[in-house]
């Protein structure tokens, strides 16, 4: 497509210290709380973390769907292909939304009309955002069901949501999705409720489309086993913070986070006999409306210290595409070059 | 199959759970399979971990051991007793010694209740304990789950996720029963809150020597806490051998697929290794495909696929699978579909299986 020119050398969005927080009866919830990253063009990021940390307020803010009130995004930039999209006007970043980028989520059903024909919904986005006529319009719905993969797709046209199976549901909404060829697609949870050979269809799709497309996507998931096969760049967050980024080999190979560790400690290897204790992260996710001082992982780090307890953790450089939140950053590094090595 | 040995807790003979659909005036009734012909052994002792895709019939399996769900045929054998055909007040004896743990901590607690009453209905229902002696019994199981005997005057919504599934596990320990039915019991739990229950778990089963039938669709939960597994495929089982066997040397086409689909948690593996995409989805157990359930996807699936049922037998050493285009002198399909071997295996035609 020549339409795709972009100056900024490659990178398509970029999110600099994004705050959105939320009013509740327990006070200002800081859902996510000055996070930073950039996405390359072409490049899949992961971004990991259990709920409540924040992944995905942080993708709804950049599709600027932020319920407000009560949320509201307090601060920070966030700019799309040189477009600063906090200052666009509603309209505008509706013209964006579903053309320029897309989402999916984990369940389809939230997000498909029960009661039209899968065939008048995705005709509307086309009609809407590239002026498809009628005919226009149902050729390309029918081309984008077959890309896909829907077996029958002519047939299918005309079915409603509630008549396709879970994964089938998904691909219409990915469908939907990338109807427009859009540059930057945000798939939360995309597998979550399929099983897993569903979902191994799923990721393929994923894979595959955007290796034909150059489509940038961010994908959003607790499950370290989907982002190892799929990404270029891992985020971890915790408690609306990045905790830890990294290219994707070095952050599964070379931890410099505690709370990075720890994840991947626990996940259970098939490699490994069965019956051996499980490393687990001790305590319960964080209520991000009460954070304690300090770090707000430390009740449930196994290398605490006083400092921990006192001193907000600095954000620091392992090496240019690597930092970790951690007062202990480089002595959590050092300790998994030396695991490392020792396997 | 039946090796009923003294080692055998539960032994499942041709266990069938059909349900019947709509059927009117003019209308047939459709008969749903669910659970169609079950057998397998569960060891004191052991963990039998039972994986299979949604709509695969694992949940019901579980619920119709513990009568939850009315089998509609074959046995339940536990201490010399049919539990399949026992009436409800015989039932309500064993309920004691068999407790099951769900899925959804949210849904399967009564919000109303606090959690002392939670946990010590049953302890009151089968006279355990009474009076204030309750109370004390009720912290000391909350202690042995992990969480403080303070909060026993709470409600259900006052916890978190992880927690809710801890009183679940104390509310069934209560009873001190000998078998738990786990059905998906991390599945709706963070990452970091899984290894606690499967460590929980773990614990539990070494101090109170319990037995698990351990139901999930997670296979690297299942192979962790395993030491047999059975895999389930539209209401039938389809492989069952020891935790390890089944995941590095799966047999019937489906597992080596299911297995195949697990996604690694390692960059290095994953960026090099195979995997089998299946094509289509889980066909509807309304109308389930005669003959090999899994024809319908399966790759090596030849026309005897079609018409004949295949018997889940021993492959290799207490290996069982079921597939016509393996035995025990050739049990690797892709070897055999590259030979041009076709129906080799143990099965029943049309006429015998109707």
């Amino acid at each position: 497509m020549m339409a795709a020119f972009h100056m900024n050398n490659g990178t398509i969005l970029s999110v600099k210290d994004l705050r959105t927080y939320f009013q509740t009866e327990d006070g200002v919830v800081k859902a996510v709380d000055g996070i930073s990253f950039e996405l390359k063009k072409g490049e899949t990021l992961g971004i990991v973390g259990e709920s409540g940390s924040g992944k995905s307020v942080t993708n709804l803010s950049v599709m600027r769907l932020i319920p407000e009130p009560p949320g509201k995004i307090v601060s920070g930039e966030i700019t799309f292909d040189s477009t600063d999209v906090c200052a666009l006007p509603l309209d505008e970043m509706r013209m964006i939304r579903g053309k320029r980028m897309a989402m999916i989520f984990q369940d389809p059903m939230t997000s498909l009309n029960p009661f039209l024909k899968i065939s008048t919904q995705l005709m509307e986005v086309t009609q809407l955002h590239l002026g498809h006529n009628k005919k226009q319009a149902h050729a390309h719905a029918l081309k984008m069901l077959k890309t896909v993969g829907i077996p029958d797709a002519e047939a299918r046209l005309d079915n409603y949501p509630h008549e396709f199976s879970g994964g089938m549901r998904q691909r219409v909404m990915i469908a939907m999705a990338l109807s427009c060829d859009p540059e930057l697609l945000i798939a939360d949870e995309p597998t979550t409720a399929l099983d897993v050979t569903i979902q191994a269809q799923i990721l393929e799709l994923i894979k595959d489309l955007k290796s034909r497309m150059g489509t940038s996507v961010i994908l959003i998931t607790h499950d370290l086993g989907v982002v190892a096969g799929m990404t270029e760049n891992i985020i971890v967050m915790y408690a609306g913070k990045v905790f830890e980024q990294a290219p994707t080999r070095e952050l599964f190979a070379t931890p410099a986070n505690p709370y990075t560790k720890g994840l991947l400690k626990s996940v259970p290897d098939p490699a490994h006999e069965q019956g051996k204790e499980l490393y687990q992260i001790p305590g319960l996710p964080p209520d991000v409306a009460r954070l304690p001082p300090g770090c707000p992982f430390q009740e449930r780090c196994y290398r605490v210290e006083d400092i921990c307890r006192r001193e907000f953790p600095p954000f620091v450089r392992i090496n240019d595409d690597h930092h970790s939140l951690c007062h202990f950053a480089d002595e959590v590094y050092a300790e998994s070059i030396q695991e490392k090595a020792a396997k | 199959m039946s090796e009923t040995n003294g080692n055998t807790l539960i032994s499942l003979q041709d266990l069938k759970v059909h349900y019947r659909l709509g059927g009117g005036l003019f209308t047939e009734a459709k008969i749903v399979k669910a659970v169609d012909g079950v057998s397998f052994d569960i060891l004191r002792g052991e963990t039998l971990g039972l994986v299979g895709e949604s709509g695969c019939g694992k949940s019901t399996l579980g619920k119709s051991i513990l009568r939850l769900t009315e089998p509609t045929g074959g046995k339940v054998l536990y201490h010399g007793n049919d539990l399949a055909v026992l009436s409800q007040s015989a039932m309500r004896d064993h309920r004691k010694n068999l407790q099951m743990i769900f899925q959804d901590p949210y849904a399967s607690l009564n919000p109303r209740m606090t959690v002392g009453n939670i946990i010590g209905e049953p302890i009151r229902t089968f006279g355990l304990a009474n009076g204030g002696s309750v109370d004390t019994k009720v912290q000391d199981l909350m202690e042995t789950v992990g969480l403080s005997r303070r909060f026993i005057k709470r409600y259900p919504h006052e916890f978190s996720g992880g927690q809710r599934q801890r009183i679940g596990i104390a509310r069934a320990l209560a009873v001190d029963p000998e078998f738990i039915v786990a059905d998906e019991p991390i599945s709706a739990l963070d990452v970091s809150i899984q290894a606690q229950i499967m460590n929980l778990m773990e614990r539990l089963q070494a101090q109170k020597n319990l037995t698990y039938l351990f139901i999930s669709h997670d296979l690297r939960a299942v192979r962790h806490l395993s030491d047999r597994v059975a895999v389930m495929y539209l209401g039938k089982i389809v492989e069952l051998a020891g935790g390890r066997e089944t995941y590095a040397d799966p047999l019937m086409p489906y597992t080596i697929a299911l297995i195949s689909a697990v996604p690694v948690p390692d960059p290095e593996i994953e960026a090099t290794r195979e995997r089998i995409i299946l094509t289509g989805d889980v066909p509807s157990p309304i109308n389930p495909p005669f003959g090999c359930p899994f024809h319908t996807r399966c790759g090596y699936a030849i026309e005897e696929c079609k018409q004949i049922v295949p018997s889940l037998v021993e492959i290799k050493p207490r290996h069982l699978a079921a597939c016509i285009r393996i035995n025990a002198e050739h049990p690797q399909i892709e070897a055999n579909a590259a030979a041009g071997m076709g129906a080799i295996g143990e099965g029943k035609g049309i006429s015998e299986a109707l």
